[in-house]
């Protein structure tokens, strides 16, 4: 089965120290890799190499079988690849239904909206609320929402649960298993957030100062206690 | 990184001893070479001589604003202005040159300070609109009060004639260096000092400085004054050039023109002062002789205007850090 | 009484030209965060073409559709050529690129035109018909509210009804996030410089007849009220630039009128110093909610 995603020796970074080293992982079709580490390890790094916000040094980024080097940000929508910031990326001067309208303008014809607003019911009473208006668990809801609108098959997705209550991210957790199990969605989740993100996870990567240290059955890093203590410390 | 820039920050006021000059021994060195040239140079050129230190007066106040202080002026063409006219009435009024010159600098100086107080609230664009605006409307005020400034011809001014012993020319460039060289003087003690220490504090990082008990508002005010007074001290000298002042000689291109000196010169650097003020007599000069080859009036002005724009917008697109990276000069080896 | 209507309509109509200036400035600033300091000098340069135009064809309108095609190609190649790759590090850097700009406009208008006054002619009849015994407006104070008005509602549809209004308004506010959805953000900053520029030529080919005419600083008092009037509006606010342009238009009517046509541009320099002191974001600077 060849990988939707294919990365082989990734270095990149900004200026002249790169904050990632010869970084290789696969993500399968319907599969979900969590990217774990501590804080400066280089995982939103990783994602805004992914997507083309930073070019990278070195190495290769395979999707689907075809070479992403060189292809512009705005492009990789038309790829197939959505990545949700860091922080959510809300645009808060715009109202909800704008920010949803904006995932999908360049697909024609534009892909409705209702389901996205079946999934979270919640943004559908708030349409014409503006961004800066929502909660932190309705921005993250409006990103990936947004993010969702364009169909994609790979998400590229930086802490979710960051500044979220426990509940609101066990939902979000739950959403994106189940959206995967109906729709083959791929996920990269990059998360400093181990447990949740290793109960959603089929693999887990473990990134230490830029590099790759370990990489596991999501099931095996939970339940190896010296693997836990060694690189996730818990 | 900021090694560099620290270092670079404190070029002028605390160089290392073995690569600077004390400045005191520049400005004797210069007057010497200045009374040297005025005796060899044709009458023209010590003309424009004098000219280039009637510019210094402003372009090292001014690289001492935006360099070391960050605040962008474009309104010091109508300080100029403001020495200029004074010089002028006082002059026809009390004749005594050394005193006008005085009162030229202090009246400019409560201005400066009034636009001062103004421009410490503001920043970036907010700072050049204002200026912008002062520098477009302070030349009608000569209009609407044309029973003082009479309007758009200006006044003339009264000077005695210099001493038998030297040429009307060598008097311009005496007089016009002495000032000049004053202002460096000043300028380079006093940016070596606290005060130069606190407006790079201010510059770099305004936060930090507030937290290091630098007030920002009396940094800013003083720079702006400082900047204002060498204004005023330029615009009395080109009156004494010219012997007549008049809202034209003061537009809102010779404002931007400054701005363009001090860009090209390098900021924060009053070598780079000197250079902005040679350029800005040389380049109208060379662009006056194309005209004049040409056969052609428009060209005469007008690509001097062209040219200052051309290697403006050239400068600020090719320094990669835009007007900040032109404050670091070329690395030394030893320094990361 | 009769006046005060006059001059109060006289401002208005300078002020709708006032307020789209204004209004192209805003676009820039919202878009890129540079205050656009060569608006006037491009307004002033397709102007002359414009001129050019209508003095070799003899028609005013075919000048004056041209001028509008120049702004939108000057105000595009600008952002093309020069403003994209100006670094934000400091803001100062967009400001004096920008100035850089406008000596080269006004150096070249100069060897091509020379810098004498050219009369700018106006399209309509400048003399105010009566309504009711009193001389209130002319068929060309109409002519400058109704292409205004017209600017000022396009640009209201496109902004909040189209979808490359959306892109537009995406890419000012958040580049990357919009470049990860899929807005080619360049091209969208490109877009709005080149209707920015479009909007600022309208404005100088309506503001230039009824000031001295045509001169390549002609534009440089224009801008500064303009620019008041930006910051009474808030540079930030499309809606609080078009109130700002009327009542910097109409302060300026009424100083002209009663105190003298001199008194009016330290009238402007005095409102723009109280206003940046007291209230610099703009007189209508709501808390955090900004619409297009």
């Amino acid at each position: 089965m060849t990988a939707l995603l294919d990365v082989e020796g990734l270095t990149a970074g900004y200026g002249a120290a790169p904050v990632l080293h010869e970084v290789s992982l696969t993500v399968q079709p319907g599969q979900i890799v969590a990217v774990l580490g501590a804080n400066g390890a280089g995982k939103s790094t990783l994602l805004r190499t992914l997507s083309g916000l930073l070019p990278a040094q070195q190495g290769r980024i395979l999707f689907d079988g075809k070479d992403l080097s060189g292809i512009k940000v705005e492009r990789m929508v038309h790829h197939g690849i959505a990545h949700v910031p860091e922080g959510r990326g809300v645009v808060t001067e715009l109202t909800v239904d704008e920010n949803l309208r904006l995932g999908g303008l360049w697909r024609k014809p534009q892909p409705p909206l209702e389901p996205i607003y079946e999934l979270f019911p919640r943004l559908a009473e708030r349409k014409s609320h503006l961004g800066h208006q929502l909660s932190g668990g309705e921005r993250q809801m409006l990103a990936l929402g947004r993010a969702l609108v364009a169909q994609p098959r790979l998400l590229l997705l930086d802490e979710p649960s960051l500044g979220l209550a426990p509940k609101i991210t066990a939902h979000i957790m739950a959403l994106l298993r189940d959206l995967r199990d109906r729709t083959g969605l791929a996920v990269l989740l990059v998360e400093q957030n181990v447990r949740s993100a290793l109960s959603i996870a089929d693999e887990g990567v473990v990134l230490s100062l830029g590099r790759i240290v370990t990489r596991h059955d999501a099931a095996t890093l939970v339940d190896d206690a010296d693997l836990r203590h060694a690189y996730l410390g818990f | 990184m900021t090694v560099v820039r620290d270092r670079v920050a404190t070029r002028i006021a605390s160089p290392p001893m073995h690569r600077r000059l004390s400045p005191l021994l520049v400005v004797v060195i210069g007057a010497a070479i200045v009374v040297a040239l005025t005796y060899t140079l044709p009458p023209f050129r010590t003309y424009q001589l004098a000219t280039v230190g009637a510019y210094l007066c402003v372009t090292a106040g001014l690289t001492v604003l935006t360099g070391l202080n960050g605040q962008l002026s474009l309104g010091h063409g109508a300080l100029m202005a403001t020495g200029a006219y004074t010089l002028a009435l006082w002059q026809n009024k009390f004749n005594l040159l050394a005193v006008g010159i005085v009162v030229a600098i202090l009246v400019t100086t409560a201005v400066g300070a009034v636009i001062g107080l103004a421009a410490a609230r503001l920043r970036g664009p907010y700072l050049a609109g204002l200026t912008l605006a002062v520098a477009v409307v302070v030349p009608s005020i000569a209009s609407t009060f044309d029973g003082t400034f009479n309007s758009d011809q200006g006044l003339s001014v009264i000077l005695n004639p210099p001493p038998d012993t030297m040429t009307v020319e060598q008097w311009q460039a005496w007089v016009c260096w002495g000032g000049a060289l004053l202002t460096v003087l000043a300028l380079a003690l006093l940016t070596r000092g606290r005060f130069g220490r606190d407006m790079r504090a201010v510059r770099d990082d305004e936060t930090a400085a507030r937290l290091a008990g630098i007030s920002i508002a009396r940094t800013q005010v003083t720079a702006f004054v400082v900047s204002a007074a060498c204004a005023g001290l330029a615009g009395a000298l080109f009156a004494v050039i010219a012997q007549s002042v008049s809202p034209g000689a003061f537009p809102l291109t010779l404002s931007l023109f400054l701005v363009m000196a001090i860009v090209i010169g390098g900021l924060g650097r009053l070598t780079g002062a000197l250079i902005g003020a040679l350029l800005l007599v040389a380049l109208p000069a060379v662009a006056h002789e194309i005209g004049e080859a040409a056969g052609s009036q428009r060209l005469e002005g007008n690509l001097a205007l062209t040219f200052f724009g051309v290697v403006l917008v050239v400068v600020m697109l090719a320094a990669p850090g835009g007007l900040a990276s032109l404050r670091i000069p070329l690395k030394k080896k030893g320094q990361r | 009484m009769d006046r005060f209507l006059f001059l109060t309509f006289d401002g208005l109509s300078r002020g709708a030209v006032y307020a789209a200036f204004a209004l192209a400035l805003v676009l820039i600033w919202r878009a890129t965060r540079i205050v656009n300091f060569a608006q006037g000098a491009m307004a002033v340069a397709t102007a002359y073409v414009a001129y050019s135009v209508a003095d070799a064809t003899g028609s005013y309108w075919l000048g004056f559709i041209v001028a509008l095609v120049a702004g939108l190609l000057l105000g595009a190649g600008v952002e093309r050529v020069v403003m994209r790759f100006v670094d934000h590090s400091s803001p100062l850097n967009g400001v004096v690129v920008a100035l850089g700009l406008v000596l080269i406009i006004q150096g070249v208008l100069g060897m091509i035109y020379g810098n004498e006054f050219r009369p700018a002619t106006a399209p309509f009849s400048r003399d105010a018909f009566d309504i009711g015994g009193v001389a209130l407006l002319s068929r060309y104070d109409l002519f400058v509210f109704a292409a205004v008005g017209a600017v000022v509602v396009l640009l209201t549809l496109l902004f909040t009804r189209t979808s490359t209004g959306l892109r537009m308004r995406a890419a000012a506010f958040a580049p990357d996030v919009s470049r990860l959805l899929g807005v080619p953000v360049g091209g969208m900053l490109t877009l709005g410089w080149a209707l920015a520029a479009a909007v600022g030529s309208l404005a100088g080919m309506l503001v230039l007849p009824t000031e001295l005419g045509l001169h390549p600083t002609a534009m440089d008092i224009v801008f500064i009220s303009a620019f008041t009037a930006a910051v009474v509006g808030g540079l930030d606010s499309p809606i609080g630039s078009v109130l700002g342009g009327l009542m910097v238009g109409l302060l300026l009517s009424y100083i002209s009128g009663y105190l003298g046509a001199t008194v009016a541009p330290m009238a402007v320099l005095a409102l723009l110093v109280v206003v940046l002191l007291s209230r610099p974001d703009g007189l209508f600077a709501r808390s955090k909610a900004r619409t297009a």
